[in-house]
């Protein structure tokens, strides 16, 4: 189903990049909702190769970004919203909500590139489309030493007017050397 | 604007999530290919709309698969088909020396019997494309030496009624 968008400003090559991504996301997801019975399996797989993704995408971005380490999570956020999701999906959320000990922001993003073209029918109510990305941004950011835990809050796919993305940062994870090492 | 690093972590991470699925349920390891290649087709298909929407006419099979070895497969792969061969009556050999999804792997014999699994959503892909401008086909790759792929593709012009 066919969304109306703005006259593409972007070169076609650029555009149909977006496109190949957002179309094989789709088709990715389709195929897991027809190899799980339940949204909930569906959800968990997505989280999980957006894991896998996400472990390897950290360092393609440190290494074409050039970004420093970050001395704080207000940093991280800033890093995340307005380097790393421009770099790969091209918009920039804005980052809203910092919970009052700073552990805790909103990523709202107004367009989800994931979700174009898409409809979600209505026995899939409690699928979270666009889950791959809490896998991603989570194991990117546990392989610089953060766990945090992502979360969906708000979807577009789901009548609400923005994308609301929750990220909370639990801790940071010590180097464990193995056992016997000094 | 999806880089392109993130299709192709995602083509992988497909193609691991569902070989790993397959491994823990029934075992069935010809279904993912199918489930690769028929992904592939879905988006073929999808991709060859938006990409043709302004394109002018073409003019034969040979016209079809030449746009598919040039721009098709730059936008995908950011690079063109390196070689091009037809009997001239349906079947079309397309060569890539350095397909993108296999350069990441290393260049020898140690992965060759996993490279087609990293193939099947491109066949499906071609496929997919073909598909709606009007060629019914069969396409099969295979790889002899990382990171060259051969892509096989028999056509079947069907005709439009616009």
């Amino acid at each position: 189903m066919s969304r109306s968008r703005p006259a593409p400003s972007r070169p076609l090559e650029s555009l149909l990049n977006s496109e190949l991504f957002t179309l094989t996301y789709g088709a990715l997801v389709t195929q897991l909702c027809k190899d799980y019975e339940n949204d909930e399996d569906v959800n968990k797989q997505l989280d999980k190769m957006g894991y896998n993704i996400g472990v390897r995408l950290i360092e393609d971005f440190l290494a074409r970004s050039n970004v420093g380490r970050c001395h704080d999570f207000r940093e991280t956020a800033d890093v995340i919203a307005k380097i790393a999701f421009k770099m790969y999906l091209g918009i920039t959320p804005s980052i809203t909500n910092w919970s009052p000990g700073g552990d805790e922001f909103s990523l709202i993003l107004e367009n989800n590139p994931l979700v174009d073209f898409v409809e979600l029918p209505d026995n899939h109510s409690s699928l979270i489309y666009s889950n791959l990305l809490c896998g991603v941004l989570r194991g990117a950011l546990e392989m610089v030493q953060m766990a945090v835990d992502v979360k969906f809050v708000q979807d577009t796919l789901k009548g609400d007017s923005v994308t609301e993305i929750r990220m909370k940062f639990i801790r940071r994870i010590e180097d464990n050397l193995p056992a016997g090492e000094e | 604007m999806a880089d392109e690093a993130l299709f192709l972590l995602l083509h992988n991470e497909m193609v691991a999530g569902l070989y790993r699925a397959a491994e823990q349920g029934e075992g069935e390891n010809g279904r993912c290919t199918t489930k690769l290649e028929s992904m592939g087709f879905r988006v073929g298909q999808g991709l060859i709309e938006r990409f043709t929407k302004d394109t002018a006419r073409f003019k034969d099979e040979l016209d079809i698969m030449k746009f598919i070895c040039k721009d098709f497969w730059t936008t995908v792969f950011k690079k063109q088909i390196d070689n091009l061969r037809t009997n001239h009556q349906g079947i079309y050999v397309l060569q890539d020396n350095k397909f993108r999804l296999l350069t990441q792997m290393s260049a020898g014999k140690q992965y060759l019997e996993h490279a087609p699994k990293y193939l099947a959503f491109t066949c499906g892909l071609i496929r997919g494309g073909l598909s709606n401008l009007g060629i019914k086909s069969i396409v099969t790759a295979e790889v002899s030496s990382m990171p060259a792929s051969t892509t096989h593709s028999c056509n079947e012009c069907v005709q439009e009624d616009d």
